[in-house]
């Protein structure tokens, strides 16, 4: 595995096996602190995202590496102008591995082109962010005790919702997996989903916008943010994102042994009253995100995990 | 009407009618100083009518960029008058710096000097996506 741009490059077996090593830090963390000793990771971040970049510097430190990065392109070479596939191949001088985040699709695959070391794709726009996906997949697996036979609910923005289509896209390769779309019409799973993976893979897929009917149905509901940055036009911002809020009497539809995931960060669409339900997994899940990218950068730096 | 043949270049048969000044526009024919002869609304048994391209020069032509505007050209190299090569075309799989993405958040719209590569995602549609994206190019039918 050279680098690690879009969970669609990745086979069934090679997402597994992440997973797997992922499991095995958990079990023993103390046995992996000096994995990559003397190795360092640069963090690109040309937007802001603190969640997703202390998770890639925790990660790293606790293998007993170092980071170096930047965390907004105000503060990078790019502000000069620079082209991005000069400020990468100037940071594979530097870094044995780089993550990194950028507004532009697209913009992981063309630093992939030009790197030197491997790439991580911390997000590239409203594109792709796989590690989110890995981290899902790790909660998932922990949670329920397995990837097939599960019916999960996607609530919330499914149609920019790129954490969504990512999930749904590992998801298609385990058996028995019922995907239920919670949503309001305008922000439905898009077309090429439907037709490309899920009508693809023969998976059973049912669209509602009664959030209350479906929440019984599920073992996995997954909330998403209506996301402002994602929408050209305010007003519609506005009339969408309070439509799909789960509250503590929403929480009482569901089965007792169903999980909540949320990539987070949240605004309103979890009630903070449901934290406390042993059901919320999202910061569980957080915890995972720093698993699996301990997992994730032992594999393309080759160490043994 | 008379056409003369070619000595040496290509002819483009089989061009879908009303396309030839399209794909004379894309390859660059206006530039060439030898004899072209664009041969609108020919009669054609397959497809009821065809337009035709001669070119009497040897030129390169870019098979990818004519098989993605129109895969039902065929393509006949022409030496000392004689019909030595016939190419049928293809929609291509890739497809480098022929289209560019329409997306806005695209990053082949800010970085300069990038390659934009497009990949046939659904041949029987004909659908190419941008590899770095995977927005769908809309304007090939278009």
């Amino acid at each position: 595995m050279e680098h690690f741009i879009d969970i669609k490059d990745h086979s069934k077996d090679e997402i597994q096996q992440i997973l797997d090593a992922a499991m095995r830090v958990i079990e023993n963390p103390r046995g992996y602190s000096e994995a990559a000793k003397g190795k360092i990771l640069a963090t690109l971040f040309f937007e802001p995202s603190t969640r997703t970049r202390l998770s890639f510097e925790s990660a790293m430190l606790s293998l007993g590496g170092s980071v170096l990065g930047f965390s907004e392109s105000a503060s990078s070479s790019a502000a000069k102008g620079e082209s991005l596939a000069d400020t990468i191949k100037t940071v594979a001088c530097y870094a044995d591995l780089i993550a990194m985040r950028h507004p532009k699709e697209g913009a992981a695959l063309l630093a992939a082109g030009v790197a030197e070391v491997p790439v991580i794709n911390a997000g590239d726009g409203g594109h792709a962010h796989p590690t989110q996906t890995l981290t899902d997949l790790l909660t998932i697996q922990r949670e329920k005790g397995r990837l097939d036979n599960l019916t999960v609910g996607l609530c919330g923005d499914l149609k920019f919702g790129r954490t969504v289509h990512s999930l749904v896209e590992a998801l298609s390769h385990h058996s028995g997996i019922r995907i239920v779309a919670i949503s309001p019409q305008e922000l439905r799973v898009p077309e090429y989903l439907k037709s490309g993976v899920i009508a693809k893979h023969h998976m059973p897929f049912l669209e509602t916008d009664q959030m209350e009917d479906a929440l019984a149905t599920v073992d996995v509901l997954y909330m998403t943010r209506v996301q402002r940055e994602r929408f050209f036009n305010e007003e519609d911002y506005v009339r969408l994102k309070d439509r799909f809020i789960l509250d503590t009497a929403k929480m009482r539809l569901m089965e007792e042994d169903a999980i909540v995931l949320h990539p987070l960060p949240r605004v309103n669409e979890i009630s903070v009253k449901v934290d406390a339900d042993p059901r919320a997994a999202y910061f569980r899940q957080v915890k995972n995100g720093k698993y699996v990218r301990m997992a994730l950068i032992m594999k393309l730096l080759e160490l043994a995990g | 009407m008379n056409i003369d043949g070619v000595k040496n270049g290509i002819v483009l048969d089989h061009i879908t009618a009303g396309r030839a000044m399209e794909i004379y526009r894309h390859l660059d024919l206006d530039d060439l100083d030898c004899c072209v002869a664009i041969i609108k609304n020919v009669e054609s048994k397959k497809k009821g009518k065809k337009d035709i391209l001669k070119v009497d020069a040897e030129i390169d032509i870019d098979l990818d960029m004519l098989g993605f505007l129109d895969p039902n050209i065929t393509v006949n190299i022409i030496k000392n008058e004689q019909r030595i090569e016939k190419k049928q075309l293809a929609l291509p799989q890739l497809l480098r710096n022929v289209i560019t993405c329409s997306n806005p958040r695209c990053i082949t719209g800010v970085e300069q000097e990038i390659d934009h590569i497009f990949e046939l995602s659904d041949p029987e549609a004909g659908v190419y996506r941008c590899s770095y994206c995977e927005t769908a190019y809309e304007g090939r039918n278009g």
